[in-house]
């Protein structure tokens, strides 16, 4: 996704001489290309998280458009006061790329995963947050990361393998997308997890399920509208997700839906617990050991089913 | 009496009004940061009166000169001022500052009124955002300055010293600090707090062309101004060496300045005292 974000800035920027892009010393064999071809567009602000935010800031103020990126973790924690006090409350137009999202960076240990960004992005007033799914969704959400005027947090992960969309979809800010038509129970995921929530339908759908798969990669502003179809047409509705459990897809689903004449629908979260993880490892072996392997969500989604609806 | 020394005058008069004023606010609104805004009313003044290039009737126009008031906190010398300068009346000013439903808080918001450049309050972020604006005015060229006003407190953040290495690295002379180095930040004195010096060594250190003045003597921050860029290349900066609650006998060089809402007995005593 980090290379359809590059490609896509290249792009913009031959158009887009406001358009700079700032980076925290980060973008070895990833920015060359930019760097080389809008010199006066680039700007490396070394180490230095919270400097590099209220510089975006001043930038802004006088009429620039500003790309900050750095890794998620460190763009979204290191310089929080900054994106709230210097971006957020005047609405300036800065978009912040948080790359290796989730456990994107696997064995980096904990200081690189990013389980809590989302959350934090998505209770500052006047900030979009955005988590696409693959490379997709990532190039939708870019192209209309360009024509909003207010700040935009990205968080970009790794795209998986599997193709998700056999055409591309139609997306702007505050939509969900919805890649799987079911009418018995709806998946709804975020980001790269895609993947293992398309694995999750398909085998979900040899259960004799009909399985609807909803793709969110705009939470905020949250598209209720999709989730409350698909809680009034299926009978139970799964959030997924490579966050904390407090705060990011799920907490946001739970809020709508209790809000709603739909609050008594089966529902379950299933995200990353409230903890730091004690082990290192690969994204999915992470996802494995904080109960989000494949296997793990099936079975507790078949036993919630079985629970309420005795069949299967 | 010389041109110059006429107009000191008159800015000394200035600044008195000024101080006067935010007293009777400050008591009227039982509100505090005394101290804190009393040292910075004669450079304020200077920059508003004098050295900005700016049009209180087009506060938005592109090329007018930028001021960051960081330590936010001093901010009813800074509305106070922009009153003064026109950008809004002091009927507004009053409407506005330390009131339910007003728009004028104890740290200032941008969008609040006119004039207000970047919303502060917490500190170590003016100059990073003033860094922004200076290297947006490189990257345009256009010819505008921008002045940030930074308290010595302040520099126990690290972001300032980030924003300072960066500027340096690109050049930004026409960037101005002023340091309003009254020796008191809010529990105690900067020297046993967390000590500053060598000050001048330090903003040399991350390639800044420094200049000391005495924040107080109009003559001395008048000539400071009119000779920035002290060099070519370099970020600017103005050690002024003030004293918190400049004025007032029992505001100045007094921790509790800082956190001290006045009773009428006070108020009486200090408007004599600015006479």
């Amino acid at each position: 996704m980090r290379n359809v974000f590059v490609k896509s800035l290249i792009k913009e920027s031959e158009r887009d001489k406001d358009l700079i892009l700032l980076t925290g010393d980060l973008g070895f064999q990833t920015f060359e290309e930019f760097a080389q071809k809008y010199p006066k567009q680039f700007y490396n602000l070394g180490n230095a998280e919270a400097n590099m935010v209220g510089v975006a800031a001043g930038l802004a103020l006088a009429g620039k458009k500003i790309f900050v990126y750095s890794i998620a973790s460190f763009m979204t924690m290191r310089c929080y006061e900054q994106i709230r006090n210097d971006v957020c409350q005047p609405n300036l137009n800065v978009k912040f790329i948080g790359v290796g999202g989730g456990f994107s960076y696997g064995n980096q240990g904990f200081s690189h995963n990013t389980i809590e960004d989302l959350a934090i992005m998505r209770v500052l007033p006047n900030m979009v947050v955005l988590c696409p799914a693959d490379k997709i969704e990532a190039k939708l959400a870019i192209q209309e990361a360009f024509k909003w005027s207010g700040p935009v947090y990205l968080r970009l992960g790794k795209a998986g393998q599997k193709k998700i969309y056999s055409r591309q979809p139609k997306f702007e800010i505050g939509q969900g997308l919805l890649v799987n038509k079911g009418k018995d129970i709806t998946l709804v995921s975020i980001g790269n997890i895609i993947e293992d929530v398309l694995e999750i339908a398909e085998r979900l759908k040899k259960q004799d399920l009909s399985v609807r798969v909803i793709s969110m990669p705009c939470l905020k502003p949250f598209n209720s509208k999709i989730v409350l179809k698909a809680a009034k047409e299926t009978k139970a509705i799964f959030t997924i997700e490579e966050h904390s459990l407090i705060g990011g897809l799920g907490s946001c689903l739970a809020e709508t839906l209790l809000e709603t004449d739909y609050s008594n629908i089966l529902f379950k979260r299933f995200a990353i617990p409230d903890r730091y993880c004690p082990e290192i490892g690969s994204q999915s072996y992470l996802r494995q050991i904080n109960g989000l392997s494949i296997e793990k969500i099936i079975k507790d989604i078949l036993k919630k089913i079985r629970r309420r609806y005795n069949r299967i | 009496m010389t041109g110059d020394n006429k107009k000191i005058i008159g800015y000394q008069n200035l600044a008195k009004k000024i101080r006067r004023l935010i007293l009777e606010i400050a008591f009227k609104t039982q509100t505090h940061h005394l101290g804190s805004s009393f040292s910075i009313v004669d450079l304020l003044t200077v920059l508003y009166f004098r050295t900005l290039k700016i049009n209180p009737k087009k506060p938005k126009d592109i090329y007018r000169d930028r001021l960051v008031l960081s330590k936010g906190h001093s901010c009813l010398a800074l509305y106070i001022t922009l009153a003064k300068r026109g950008f809004f009346s002091e009927k507004e000013l009053l409407k506005n500052y330390a009131k339910d439903g007003g728009k004028l808080g104890l740290h200032p918001d941008k969008g609040s009124l006119p004039g207000i450049e970047v919303s502060t309050g917490s500190l170590g972020h003016g100059l990073s955002v003033g860094v922004g604006l200076s290297l947006a005015a490189k990257i345009n060229k256009l010819s505008y300055k921008t002045f940030v006003i930074i308290g010595d407190g302040e520099c126990n953040e690290g972001s300032i010293w980030e924003a300072a290495i960066f500027a340096s690295q690109q050049k930004l002379d026409n960037m101005v600090v002023i340091l309003d180095y009254n020796h008191l930040q809010g529990f105690g004195r900067t020297e046993e707090v967390i000590n500053l010096e060598p000050l001048v060594g330090k903003w040399q250190a991350f390639g800044w062309s420094v200049k000391q003045i005495d924040g107080h003597n109009f003559k001395e921050i008048i000539e400071a101004f009119e000779q920035i860029p002290f060099k070519k290349n370099k970020p600017n900066i103005i050690i002024a060496n003030t004293i918190k609650g400049k004025g007032v006998s029992f505001l100045e060089d007094k921790l509790e300045s800082h956190y001290k809402k006045i009773n009428q007995g006070e108020l009486r005593i200090a408007l004599k005292e600015l006479k």
